[in-house]
């Protein structure tokens, strides 16, 4: 019996979510307990049956390791993993990740974190961050019951099943300081909920909460096994961190590009563009035709220097954005960000499909 | 005439709602809502003519199946205000979000403010129940989406520069009722089943008549609103769909 009983694909119930995401531009940082009130207003929009966080800047003492959050079924997975771990890379640090125990979570797995070196020597012309890569999809195809769902330097990711605050309780995230939180709220569609599959997902420094449904999964999926990315966890979010790993890091799109692949503009729109946008944007949606994203969703999108919030090119899920000084907010509904921040600067709607982005300054974004 | 002042502060949207209801059914008629945030279904299924002073913001489906109150909001609202509302009056001091008055059958809704997408979606009107928004700001996408009847009036006020009055598919699938749109609209950004036609006497006269009432709730200039022109659009076919799945 696997822990958290039924996994994505077993089973199928009919659908909604929360979305948030808090960051300063400056970098300075504060404590989780912020992110865990937002999310917490949207209760009604979950069913706790997932909830999560993602924060950066929270392991200052190891920015320069690569930190694995990672998910055991049992010991013999967490040995597996440990004994693969050792073999290919550095472990600087390896600890269990404090929780608090909640009697509300009698099924957690098995929770560590590891701090991570990649041995130059190692490489065998590979980037540090594709052996990086290679590594998670390794542990996450291969060893039975062990799911590493964070990668990045300098931040993490902390899901599971049950209630966003209570995730948030139960990770202690009121102990930890990022100067950029995403969190989550899930009411699953189509699937049962178990830790893994809560959001965020991630890889790497990149982590996404999804909000909605993604209708182009099946092609999304097969492109991107084209370039050696694994689909393991039977949910379809799963594919927006690959895509964007995959444009950003491999292809080197800028971000902006990165979104017009993912929701590009409609060919009628596409039609009235003038002739140098319009031959760009055609040729993005000839190249990329498979790494269009269909099917309604809203999204934050979070990385170690930016913030991005994007919906369905017709929003059909809802993204509310709020500006207070160096601070932007984004939230499923405007109460989330009220009740952190009563008196933003200003409140706004983007338009679907079109991303709006927090950035570090020049002076704080890491390198 | 009985007041009573409410805090929402740490009530669930149920345990809110009971009590707004209770208050009503004690003969209570005007009730000020405070510390009001994110909190569902506010004045759902209310049918006495009382007042909701909200203060804060309401969290979604704000006077859902309402028939009689007036709802005013000192702030802004979310998604889905005054779905399937049947008579009565939601007055928002702010902007609202996405499918405000969606199936709306009856009774008027005024926004200060922007809104979102797919504003007044399938509203509908018969006989005397003629359901109204008017948005003093601008509009998403698919604003009118489906609509079948009534009346909608969108303003532009406060625009940023070369920002436009309305997004893209206006009316898409509207079969009944007029929508009423001060400043320009392009014909791209119609759906395929909607028309701009010429403004009538008669338009200006019911245009007059409304925004009197809008304007008069938030304290603006009517003589300065009419000074722009308007475009009319109206349905190019009451069964768009008519022939859609005919073989």
């Amino acid at each position: 019996m696997k822990a958290g009983g039924l996994r994505e694909g077993d089973f199928r119930i009919p659908s909604g979510c929360a979305v948030a995401g808090i960051m300063n531009e400056d970098g300075k940082r504060f404590n989780g307990e912020k992110i865990v009130q937002a999310i917490s207003i949207m209760r009604e929009r979950s069913n706790g049956l997932g909830g999560g966080f993602s924060a950066y800047g929270i392991y200052p003492e190891f920015k320069d390791y690569y930190a694995f959050h990672v998910m055991f079924d049992h010991e013999e997975g967490r040995h597996g993993t440990e004994t693969f771990l050792q073999e290919s890379t550095v472990v600087v640090k390896s600890e269990a990740i404090p929780i608090r125990k909640q009697l509300s979570m009698t099924d957690a797995p098995l929770l560590w974190r590891y701090f991570l070196e990649v041995p130059k020597s190692r490489l065998n012309g590979l980037t540090e961050e594709d052996y990086v890569m290679r590594l998670v999809m390794h542990v996450n195809d291969s060893i039975e019951g062990a799911f590493v769902f964070s990668s990045g330097k300098n931040m993490g990711v902390f899901k599971g099943v049950g209630y966003p605050e209570d995730i948030g309780r139960f990770f202690r995230l009121e102990e930890y300081e990022g100067y950029l939180w995403t969190a989550h709220g899930r009411f699953p569609t189509n699937t049962p909920g178990w830790w893994g599959g809560a959001h965020p997902f991630s890889l790497l420094g990149w982590s996404v909460v999804h909000n909605g449904e993604i209708s182009s999964y099946g092609i999304n999926k097969r492109y991107l096994e084209m370039f050696g990315y694994r689909c393991t966890l039977m949910t379809d979010t799963e594919v927006i961190v690959y895509l964007l790993d995959l444009l950003m890091r491999k292809h080197n799109l800028p971000l902006d590009v990165a979104c017009l692949v993912l929701a590009p503009p409609f060919w009628r729109d596409i039609d009235r563009m003038e002739e140098n946008r319009r031959e760009a944007v055609t040729a993005l949606r000839m190249i990329y035709g498979s790494a269009l994203l269909n099917g309604p969703f809203s999204v934050i999108i979070a990385h170690e220097n930016e913030m991005i919030g994007l919906t369905d090119r017709i929003m059909l899920r809802p993204l509310v954005i709020a500006r207070k000084e160096a601070t932007l907010y984004m939230a499923s509904e405007e109460a989330a960000i009220r009740e952190v921040c009563p008196y933003p600067d200003r409140v706004w709607t983007p338009k679907g499909g079109v991303p709006v982005m927090a950035r570090l300054n020049e002076a704080a974004a890491v390198r | 005439m009985a007041l009573v002042k409410h805090d929402a502060r740490g009530l669930s949207f149920r345990e809110l709602n009971e009590r707004l209801h209770r208050l009503v059914a004690d003969g209570i008629d005007i009730i000020d809502l405070v510390n009001v945030n994110g909190h569902r279904y506010i004045g759902t299924g209310l049918a006495k003519p009382v007042r909701l002073n909200i203060y804060g913001t309401p969290g979604s489906d704000l006077g859902a199946f309402m028939d009689g109150p007036e709802i005013r909001v000192n702030g802004s609202g979310q998604d889905a205000i005054g779905n399937t509302m049947n008579s009565g009056a939601i007055i928002i001091n702010g902007d609202a979000g996405n499918v405000l008055g969606l199936s709306m059958r009856g009774g008027k809704i005024f926004v200060r403010g922007n809104v979102g997408h797919r504003v007044g979606i399938h509203i509908k009107a018969f006989a005397e129940q003629v359901p109204r928004i008017i948005v003093g700001g601008v509009a998403g996408d698919f604003f009118g989406e489906y609509m079948a009847g009534g009346r909608m009036i969108l303003l532009g006020l406060d625009r940023r520069a070369g920002q436009p009055v309305v997004g893209d598919y206006v009316g898409t699938g509207m079969h009944g009722g007029t929508i009423y749109i001060r400043g320009k609209v392009e014909e791209h950004q119609l759906g395929k089943e909607v028309g701009l036609v010429e403004m009538t006497e008669e338009d200006y006269a019911v245009l007059q008549e409304d925004l009197a009432e809008f304007t008069a709730c938030f304290n603006l200039s009517l003589p300065e609103i009419m000074r722009e022109p308007f475009a009319k659009l109206v349905p190019l076919s009451h069964r768009p769909y008519g022939q859609l799945y005919v073989y």
